[in-house]
């Protein structure tokens, strides 16, 4: 196993694979014979209308969805069967942001950011464990008074920014992502993709971004897998998806919002350019 | 697997610290007690020789920096990028003011438990009369009786306890009679075994324990579902819809425990009856029939109604106690806990309160 480089290591390596992945709930099947790469240093945003199983396909990968067959790799290791010392491993290598925060409600926001720290590193002194919450509370972007505050007393958008400070805590490889700027203020949600940007360049992260949200996927990803008849129908940049002849892939970029967030997107390049 | 992160000290140019290894969380070991007690002055932090550095190494050097005003070189450029970011959320940690004295401490906590008593008992009398409120509403404009609810409610409250109530009951009925018989004996009166079970059960027992399950059973679960209720804001989507949850909610459940509590209370002093009635015929020889009759001439009508008297009283609290602490749920799931317990405890704490009262009433008023 080696240490990743600093920075993007777009080296085409899968840190995330997926083969013939099928999950069912009773009658209904989510997934039938799905494959997925992700490589190692892109963001990739995973699409799909309501229902198609985006949310379980990350429940999936990181072990939360027994799958009925099929085998899912993440860093080389199998997660289905990995023994308690492997799942350990990987576990500590990968942060995970779910939609609605997922604090703990009875700690603090510096006290959730320090749980997985705690938990893995149980030597670290209290006033490093202090010190890194602190910065990681603003450096995701919230006041630095948000740290002894309780889940409670903040907001949606606050709780999606201390929730994401939590999965950051051990400076993971890979991070998973569902939803991060629905509910979010377009400044704000703007803000979290910049935050998302500069962390991946910076930490060398992988992100493996559920999403609606069509600006997000203009400005951070890599590449784009659109989940779509209980499958990845296609995965690649939106330009390649746009020339692919999938009614659904189509209506996605091509509807009012689609075409409203290339314009903002262009814009936004063009400012920066400028 | 990487280097542990490892440096070392060259006193040329001022002092400079060499940075070797992987400065990453994984690999920090024992770095922030041997950087403390690194050898002073420092003018110069190098990281040209390091492998790979997060967040976390990038703190422990900032912090190093900080405090020695050492200037870092040997950065790439998202090392430098990296380090920047983690400069930038340097914010000083607000210290929490001191903890007070002990007895300083312990007299606020008592003067707050005090207070929140008080402010608990008002909450509770404002609840019975938003209760009565809502009955008096209801009443006028019987249409918005809510009958369907009312009835779920008779099932949950009533006919699902009838089970684990009548297997206490019977079992109390045995001690006593059995405990009763062991006493009597030394004075040749075991037939007084048949008083005892007969009285206790019909005037204090049996609604006692009925009421003691009825709190742990259905008085929590008011207050866990209502409470759920509030916390998934159900219960504020009702009153915009112009639906009163005193109504819809609350009052259903108060009238199913008013109703259900002197059934199940008679239900349970039956039951306690036929099992000490059991263990007299078996253990004293005393027939069924002899103890039936020598039930009828010893124990009064009025003891039947001193059971019926209390059961909708204590139903009628324990009801309140759940839905009122229910509604008083507010921001997370460790409320919900905490009030379902509250409701239980303050139940029981009523209703024996209540009974205590009850018993000194009864007296008074001749029904001894």
């Amino acid at each position: 196993m080696t240490a990743p480089a600093i920075g993007p290591t777009f080296d085409g390596e899968a840190i995330i694979r997926v083969r013939g992945l099928r999950n069912s709930f009773g009658e209904q099947v989510i997934h039938d014979d799905l494959d997925l790469d992700v490589k190692r240093g892109e963001i990739i945003g995973v699409v799909g209308g309501s229902g198609t199983g985006k949310s379980v396909l990350m429940r999936s990968i990181i072990g939360l969805q027994q799958p009925d067959t099929g085998t899912i790799e993440v860093f080389g290791e199998s997660v289905l069967d990995a023994d308690v010392d492997d799942s350990v491993d990987i576990r500590r290598r990968w942060g995970v942001l779910f939609q609605g925060g997922a604090l703990f409600s009875t700690l603090t926001v510096a006290e959730n950011v320090q749980v997985p720290l705690r938990e893995f590193y149980p030597n670290l002194d209290q006033r490093l464990l202090d010190e890194i919450s602190a910065y990681k509370v603003v450096m995701t972007g919230l006041p630095p008074d948000a740290g002894p505050k309780y889940p409670a007393e903040l907001s949606g958008g606050m709780k999606k920014r201390a929730g994401l400070a939590r999965s950051l805590a051990l400076d993971p490889e890979l991070l998973f992502l569902d939803e991060p700027t629905a509910g979010l203020d377009p400044i704000g949600a703007a803000a979290f993709d910049e935050l998302t940007r500069s962390l991946q360049r910076t930490l060398g992260l992988t992100v493996f971004l559920i999403t609606h949200d069509l600006d997000s996927l203009y400005a951070i990803c890599d590449r784009v897998a659109v989940l779509a008849d209980k499958r990845v129908i296609a995965v690649g940049t939106i330009d390649e998806l746009l020339a692919l002849d999938h009614p659904w892939i189509q209506e996605y970029f091509n509807g009012p919002r689609g075409r409203a967030a290339v314009t903002s997107a262009e814009r936004a390049a063009t400012i920066s350019g400028a | 697997m990487s280097a542990p992160a490892d440096f070392q000290h060259d006193a040329a140019n001022g002092g400079t610290l060499r940075f070797s290894g992987d400065l990453s969380l994984r690999s920090v070991g024992d770095l922030p007690e041997r950087l403390a007690a690194a050898p002073a002055p420092i003018a110069t932090l190098d990281l040209s020789g390091i492998q790979r550095i997060d967040t976390v190494g990038a703190w422990l050097v900032h912090r190093y920096a900080r405090d020695n005003n050492a200037a870092v070189t040997g950065l790439d450029e998202n090392g430098r990028h990296l380090f920047e970011q983690v400069a930038e959320s340097d914010h000083p940690i607000e210290a929490p003011p001191p903890p007070p004295g002990t007895f300083v401490r312990l007299l606020g906590e008592v003067g707050e438990a005090v207070i929140q008593a008080f402010r608990t008992l008002y909450g509770l009398l404002g609840f019975m009369g938003a209760t009565a409120l809502a009955l008096g509403a209801v009443i006028v404009n019987p249409r918005r009786f809510r009958f369907n609810a009312t009835v779920h409610r008779f099932e949950v409250v009533g006919v699902q306890s009838l089970g684990i109530i009548g297997l206490m009951s019977f079992l109390i009925g045995i001690v006593i009679a059995q405990q009763g018989a062991v006493q009597l004996r030394q004075f040749g009166a075991e037939v007084f075994t048949i008083n005892l079970v007969g009285r206790i059960t019909l005037r204090e027992l049996g609604v006692l324990m009925t009421a003691i399950m009825v709190a742990g059973r259905s008085g929590s679960a008011f207050a866990a579902q209502i409470g759920t209720m509030k916390l998934t804001e159900e219960i504020d989507a009702m009153r915009t819809i112009g639906v009163n949850p005193m109504e819809a909610l609350v009052l259903p459940r108060v009238l199913a425990a008013i109703l259900m509590m002197p059934l199940l209370a008679f239900y349970a002093s039956l039951v306690a009856i036929i099992g000490g009635g059991l263990l007299c015929w078996i253990a004293l020889d005393i027939p069924p029939i002899t103890f039936i009759q020598r039930l009828r001439e010893v124990v009064p009508m009025s003891d039947l109604y001193v059971c019926l008297v209390k059961a909708p009283v204590f139903g009628a609290i324990i009801a309140i106690a759940g839905c009122f602490q229910g509604m008083q749920v507010e921001a997370d799931a460790e409320q919900v806990g905490m009030r379902t317990t509250t409701a239980v405890v303050q139940a029981i704490f009523l209703v024996i309160v209540l009974d205590a009262f009850f018993a000194v009433f009864f007296t008074e008023v001749g029904w001894t």
